[in-house]
C-alpha cells in the first residue's frame, strides 16, 4: 500500500474528511466507526463504539464488519494518514459511503471527546506473558487478574522461596513477604531465591532483589517481622491469598484462625525429609487447617528440618504446587485442592490424595463457631501454650 | 491383611518400614495388630484409654475414619490404612 506523499495528498482531497465533533454526532446516531490502528495503540485507548480492524486486516474482514457496501462508515487512525489510505482502498472495492475523521484520535481527544482506556497489557507485558496468554484458560484476561492479585507469603524459606520466585515470574502483581530471618548458607540448598552474596542479609530484602530483577511488574512488600496475635490481622487484611510456608505449628494455627476470620484463602504446605503435604483452605467453602489437624502433635512427632533434614528438591516441588494453587485461585481456573490433601513422597515419586472434610464441630469454622464480633477480633488464645511449646528464642540457625 | 502406610516420623518404631501389612477386619483391629508387632507405636497412636490420639489422622484409603465408623470402620485386604500426623517442618 505504499504511496507517495503526493498521492496521499490527492487521496485526502478526494475522500470525505469530517471533524471529530461531526463524527461524534454521527456515531451517536448509530453510524459504524472503524479504528484501523495497531493492537497496542488500541490497547492504550480507543473510542468506546469503535470496531477494531487493523489496517492490514481490512480487506480480509470488511465484508464481515460491513456486508452492505452502501452502509455509511467512519474510519479513523491516529491522525489520518492510514485511515485515508484505507478509505481509498475501500472505495476501490465498492464501498461508496466512507468518511475519515480529520486528525484522527489525536484530534478527537484534543476536542475533549471521550475514549476508553482499558487496563490492557502493555506491549512489554504481551511479550513477557505470551506463554500464559496463549493458554485459553488464562488469556489476557487471566493475566490481568494475576497482575491485580495480592499474595502474602508467610516465610521466604524453603516453601516461600520457590513459590515467590514462580509467582513473580507469573506476574502476580503484589507479593508481600513475612520473614524476620537472615539468609544462612544452609538455606541455599533449597531456598533458591537467595544466593551466596546475600548471606547475613534479611531474607525479605534478598527476596525482593531477586524478584525485582526477574520481573519489574511485581511490587514486593517486605514484612520483616514475625507474625503474632498483635499484628496478624493488620498484615493479612490487604492481601487476597496467603501462601503458608511457616516453620512452626503456633504460627499455622494463628494464621488459620485469622484467615478464616478475614475470609482469606490459604494455600498450606509442609515438607520434611522426602515427604510433603499440601492443601488449600478456602474459609467456609472447604475445611480449615483445624478441621484437618484439630490438635498439634507432641514435639517428638514433629521434628524440624534442621533436626531431621529435608531434600532440597522437596521445597521446590511443594512450593511450586503452592504457586500453582495460587494461580488457579487468582485466575479462577481449574480445581484447587479444597477439601483435598495431596501427599508427595519423593523417594518413590508417588502422589496420594486424601479427602479432608469440613469438621462440623470445628471451633473456628464449624456450625457452632460464633461469627467473631469486631470487638473480639485480634484476641487469640495463647498459641504457644496450645501447642505445648515454650516461647521460642530466635536462633541463628535451625532450619 | 490390610496395608498400613507408616509416616516418616514413625518408621523407626515400625522397623524402618514405610508400608506393612496387618491383620484385622476393622481399622481398630488392623492398628492393634500393628502395635502388637511394634509396641513402641502404641503410645504414639493411642491414648491410655484406647482412643486414637487426636493429633493422628487415620484414613481408610482416602477417607478420614472419623467420618466413617472410626476404629470400627471395616477394613478388607484391598484397603490401605494411612496414618498421618501433622507436619510443620522448619523449626518445629
Amino acid at each position: 500500500m505504499a504511496t507517495t506523499l503526493d498521492q496521499l495528498e490527492q487521496i485526502k482531497q478526494r475522500i470525505e474528511m469530517i471533524d471529530p465533533a461531526a463524527a461524534r454526532d454521527e456515531i451517536a446516531a448509530g453510524v459504524k466507526v472503524i479504528d484501523v490502528r495497531e493492537q497496542h495503540e488500541w490497547d492504550e485507548a480507543h473510542l468506546a463504539e469503535a470496531v477494531h480492524v487493523p489496517q492490514n486486516e481490512v480487506l480480509e474482514r470488511i465484508e464481515d464488519v460491513a456486508p452492505d457496501r452502501s452502509e455509511r462508515l467512519i474510519l479513523h487512525c491516529r491522525t489520518d494518514n492510514r485511515s485515508a489510505r484505507v478509505a481509498d482502498l475501500l472505495e476501490g472495492v465498492g464501498y461508496e459511503n466512507v468518511a475519515v475523521i480529520r486528525g484522527g484520535i489525536v484530534a478527537w481527544q484534543e476536542a475533549g471527546l471521550p475514549v476508553v482506556q482499558p487496563e490492557g497489557l502493555t506491549p512489554e507485558q504481551r511479550m513477557r506473558y505470551s506463554r500464559h496468554t496463549l493458554l485459553p484458560e488464562i488469556g489476557v484476561e487471566g493475566q490481568l487478574k494475576l497482575l491485580g492479585t495480592k499474595v502474602l507469603l508467610i516465610g521466604a524459606g524453603g516453601l516461600g522461596a520457590p513459590a515467590a520466585l514462580y509467582l513473580a515470574a507469573a506476574g502476580v502483581g503484589t507479593l508481600g513477604i513475612v520473614d524476620d530471618d537472615v539468609v544462612d548458607e544452609s538455606n541455599l540448598q533449597r531456598q533458591v531465591i537467595h544466593d551466596t552474596r546475600r548471606v547475613g542479609r534479611p531474607k525479605t530484602t534478598s527476596a525482593r532483589e531477586t524478584i525485582e530483577a526477574l520481573n519489574p511488574d511485581v511490587k514486593v512488600v517486605e514484612h520483616n517481622t514475625r507474625l503474632d496475635a498483635s499484628n496478624i490481622l493488620e498484615i493479612l487484611e490487604p492481601y487476597d491469598i496467603v501462601v503458608d510456608g511457616a516453620d512452626n505449628f503456633p504460627t499455622r494455627y494463628l494464621l488459620n484462625d485469622a484467615s478464616v476470620r478475614l475470609r482469606k484463602p490459604v494455600v498450606s504446605a509442609s515438607i520434611l525429609g522426602f515427604e510433603g503435604q499440601i492443601s488449600t483452605f478456602v474459609p467456609y467453602e472447604g475445611p480449615c487447617y483445624r478441621c484437618l489437624y484439630p490438635v498439634p502433635p507432641p514435639p517428638e512427632l514433629a521434628p524440624s528440618c534442621g533436626a531431621n533434614g529435608v531434600l532440597g528438591v522437596m521445597a521446590g516441588v511443594m512450593g511450586l504446587l503452592q504457586a500453582n494453587e495460587v494461580i488457579k485461585l487468582a485466575a479462577g481456573i481449574g480445581e484447587p485442592l479444597v477439601g483435598r490433601l495431596l501427599l508427595y513422597e519423593s523417594l518413590g515419586t508417588r502422589f496420594t490424595e486424601l479427602k479432608v472434610p469440613r469438621d462440623p464441630a470445628c471451633p473456628i469454622c464449624g456450625e457452632d463457631a460464633r461469627e467473631i464480633p469486631p470487638e473480639e477480633m485480634g484476641k487469640f488464645p495463647d498459641y504457644e501454650l496450645f501447642c505445648g511449646a515454650p516461647a521460642r528464642e530466635p536462633t541463628p540457625e535451625a532450619v | 491383611m490390610a496395608t498400613v502406610k507408616i509416616p516418616p516420623v514413625l518408621r523407626a518404631q515400625a522397623g524402618g518400614q514405610a508400608e506393612v501389612t496387618a491383620e484385622g477386619t476393622t481399622v481398630g483391629e488392623v492398628l492393634e495388630s500393628l502395635v502388637a508387632s511394634h509396641g513402641e507405636l502404641r503410645g504414639q497412636l493411642f491414648s491410655p484409654d484406647g482412643e486414637l490420639n487426636r493429633y493422628v489422622n487415620v484414613y481408610l484409603n482416602d477417607e478420614d475414619v472419623r467420618v466413617l465408623d472410626g476404629l470400627d470402620t471395616a477394613a478388607s485386604d484391598s484397603d490401605t490404612v494411612v496414618i498421618l500426623p501433622a507436619m510443620a517442618g522448619g523449626r518445629g
